[in-house]
Order: structure tokens, then C-alpha cells, then sequence
């Protein structure tokens, strides 16, 4: 979706400000916001596309002023609701009033390394890739209304094909629950000139991930 | 840096005091519904909490660097399959997949971004700092690098070919910063503590032995 969290490219956010020694959390909750999300995402309540599909719904003008873990909280309230892990009600009593749905596993102490390991996104592959390192492709010019990971900025621009990093789970189509859908997935650079414009920087490149369906032939 | 709202922050004055008091309330309520229905251990949220603040941080991905510097063979590994080379480091076999290590050189330096949202290499580097995932970075890391650089006091030769990675997908980046001069005959161990996190995400370069930079 073309929402506010696909910034790359936008000006008037200002200057980078660099926190010195910054703490891992700068308040508790945040930090219990993250294991919930770990323990969720251990649990296969959702998966990771879920979330950033949540948070990519969110109103705009509250993407852009609530904080880092303000939004994972407001996201992950979003999935519980929508996938009946929990009523408004119980949200709103702060108690659960029903037993909850059964989920695949639990995240207890004795495995919390594997809470702490991200899973894998390799795919069986599903036909040949389309491309190969060298390949010149243009993104396609597509706006979904739902999730998708081609950012605005690199829609409808040719780029060479870098790395091919195999067969991945599709984030498109995995956030609007219609399964992982495999596709390959390649890094694809473009030159910032074909980004934005004449005037950039001639020494500068970008590349993106992109997957199989976000590409054609150049 | 978009209502970030804590009280160390001093460019946003927004009083937010009262709303960070109700974001306490909501994820206490949200956390107690959670475990009262049974879908996760409190105790466990307990240990995550603790790993993030105590065992996973930017050292992990400082150790790598500073073994691909002293390690020819395994930079050469590192660079082929990070994931493999960073697994094969038997302290650190919890990386995820999908990590490929980019190589700064005197002709190119590279710099890693997630536009979209917030991908990071946790496993190497620990979470991402609030500028990593704040709009000013985000929206210009792609458009102006180089003014972003200058934002860290970072300024590169003219020449030097700029690569900005955004990580638009699972595949996460480290970078493998240029090893400074005068630290000939270092230890890996020693060289390590030259390795800043932001040296690993570009936007900074591993500092000199003399603690400059």
C-alpha cells in the first residue's frame, strides 16, 4: 500500500539525530512490547508481514507520531484483535474472560534461544528463476492496496540484477493470509540518477530485494 | 525521530507524559490478557528482555569483523555465505539466515537501510538504535547518503562510489568496515574494540587506534 511507513526518498524529516549510549530500551514496556512479539511470532500467531502490515495501516499521522515500540504495540493489538486472540473487551478490562484459541507452541524458558532465533524464509522453489546475476530489469509500476515491498521510489525504474538469493516466502501475498506463494528473490541495483534524476549523485548506488513478480525483462 | 517521546530526547519537547502512561497501561493489559489465554510465558518474556539487554549487541558483529580482518580464509568465507561463516563462529551459531557481509574498500562504501520498516541484522549487531528507525534516516539514506554521512560527521572522497543497501526483503546486511591503519599486528580480540556498531551499519568507519573518530 502507498502508506507513510514507505518513506524512502520523502524530504523534510530533518537531520539523523544519533542518541549517545543508547540503552537497549528507554522504558520497561518497551521491551515487554518485543518479547510479546517474539512470544507471538514463536507461537505462529502471525507471522512478521502481519505485523509490518498492521503497523502500515495504522492512520498516518499516527504511523509518523507514535514511537517505535508505541507503534509494535498499537500493531500487534491490531492482530490480536483481528485474528481473535482476544476481544475488545478483554483489551479494554486488561483480563482474558475466555480460554484462548490453540496456538501451534508456547515460548517457555527452557527454549527461549529459539525465540530468539529468526526463522528461516527459504521456500521450495517453485520453476526456474526468471533472471541471473547481470540481468538488466525494470520494476514494475504497481501500486497494491495491500502489502508489498517494493518501495515507491523504485517502481518503474531499470536496474541490473546483483545476487539471487534463492526462493523466498512472498511477503505480498503471506500478510494478506494467501499463503507463502515462494518466489525468488534478487538484489537489483540501480543508479541514483535513474532514481532521481540527472542532478544526482553519479557516484551513488541503491539496491533494493526484490522479488520475481516485482520485476520484468529491460 | 517522530514522537519519540522520552525525556532524554531533547529536540522533541512534545509533553507526551500523560500518553506514555496510557502506552504502560495498554501493553500491561495487553501483556496480562496474552498470558491469561494462555499464548505466552511471562518468565520467558523475562529472559528475552534480558538477552537483548545483556547478551545480543553490536560486539557480536565487531568479533566477526575483526577475525575477517585477521583471517584471510575466513573473510573470503564471510564474504561468499555470511550466514555460514557467522554460524561457523561456534558462540554466535543463533544467526538467522540470509546474512550477507558487503565489503567496504578505499573505491566503495556501503551503507545498509530498511525504508519500508526497520530490517537489521539483530543477531550481529543487537537491536537497532531509535536513528536506524526514525523518518530522517529512512526517507534520505536512499536519496542523499552523503548528507547522512555529514549528519555522523563522516565525509568521504568525492570519488568514493557510494552503495545504499535497503533492505527491503529477509536478506539482512553487515558491513564489513576497512580495517584501519597502524593497528599491523593487532589481535583480533584487541582490533574488535575498533568496531563500532554504526561502522557495521555505514555510517561510520571503524575508529583509529588513536580514539579518534
Amino acid at each position: 500500500m502507498d502508506g507513510v511507513h514507505d518513506m524512502g526518498g520523502m524530504d523534510g524529516f530533518g537531520k539523523v539525530e544519533a542518541e549517545q549510549n543508547e540503552p537497549p530500551f528507554h522504558e520497561p514496556w518497551e521491551g515487554r512490547v518485543l518479547a510479546m512479539q517474539r512470544a507471538m511470532g514463536y507461537a505462529g500467531a502471525w507471522h512478521i508481514d502481519h505485523s509490518r502490515y498492521a503497523q502500515e495501516r495504522l492512520p498516518p499521522v499516527t504511523y509518523l507520531s507514535a514511537s517505535y515500540y508505541q507503534r509494535w504495540a498499537l500493531a500487534m493489538e491490531k492482530n490480536v484483535l483481528e485474528r481473535g486472540y482476544a476481544t475488545a473487551e478483554e483489551l479494554k478490562a486488561g483480563h482474558a474472560q475466555t480460554p484462548g484459541k490453540a496456538l501451534k507452541r508456547k515460548l517457555t524458558t527452557d527454549v527461549v534461544s529459539a525465540g530468539l532465533t529468526r526463522s528461516s524464509f527459504y521456500r521450495q522453489q517453485q520453476g526456474p528463476a526468471l533472471f541471473k546475476p547481470g540481468d538488466r530489469v525494470r520494476t514494475k509500476n504497481i501500486h497494491p492496496a495491500t502489502h508489498t515491498r517494493l518501495p515507491r521510489y523504485a517502481r518503474d525504474k531499470v536496474g541490473v540484477v546483483e545476487l539471487c538469493h534463492g526462493c523466498h516466502m512472498y511477503p505480498d501475498s503471506v500478510a494478506v493470509d494467501k499463503g507463502d506463494n515462494p518466489q525468488w528473490l534478487y538484489t537489483v541495483v540501480f543508479e541514483a540518477r535513474e532514481l532521481w534524476g540527472d542532478d544526482a549523485d553519479p557516484t551513488i548506488k541503491i539496491s533494493i530485494d526484490a522479488f520475481e513478480p516485482y520485476l520484468e525483462k529491460a | 525521530m517522530a514522537g519519540h517521546d522520552h525525556d532524554h530526547d531533547h529536540h522533541h519537547d512534545h509533553d507526551h507524559g500523560s500518553e506514555l502512561s496510557e502506552t504502560q497501561l495498554r501493553v500491561r493489559a495487553l501483556e496480562t490478557v496474552l498470558s491469561e489465554k494462555g499464548y505466552i510465558d511471562p518468565t520467558a518474556l523475562d529472559a528475552i528482555v534480558e538477552a537483548y539487554e545483556k547478551k545480543i549487541g553490536p560486539r557480536n558483529g565487531a568479533v566477526v569483523v575483526a577475525r575477517a580482518w585477521t583471517d584471510p580464509e575466513f573473510k573470503k568465507a564471510l564474504l561468499a555465505d555470511a550466514t555460514k561463516a557467522v554460524a561457523s563462529m561456534g558462540h554466535m551459531s543463533r544467526v538467522g539466515d540470509h546474512l550477507v557481509a558487503v565489503e567496504n574498500t578505499p573505491q566503495r562504501h556501503n551503507m545498509v537501510v530498511c525504508t519500508l520498516c526497520s530490517c537489521y541484522p539483530w543477531e550481529v549487531l543487537g537491536l537497532p538504535p531509535v536513528w536506524y528507525k526514525s523518518a530522517p534516516y529512512r526517507s534520505r539514506a536512499v536519496k542523499d547518503p552523503r548528507g547522512v554521512l555529514a549528519d555522523f560527521g563522516v565525509s568521504l572522497p568525492k570519488e568514493t562510489e557510494i552503495r545504499v543497501w535497503d533492505s527491503t526483503a529477509e536478506t539482512r546486511f553487515l558491513v564489513l568496515p576497512m580495517r584501519p591503519a597502524g593497528t599491523e599486528g593487532w589481535s583480533a580480540d584487541r582490533l574488535a574494540d575498533l568496531v563500532s556498531r554504526d561502522s557495521m551499519i555505514g555510517t561510520a568507519l571503524a575508529k583509529t587506534p588513536g580514539g579518534a573518530n
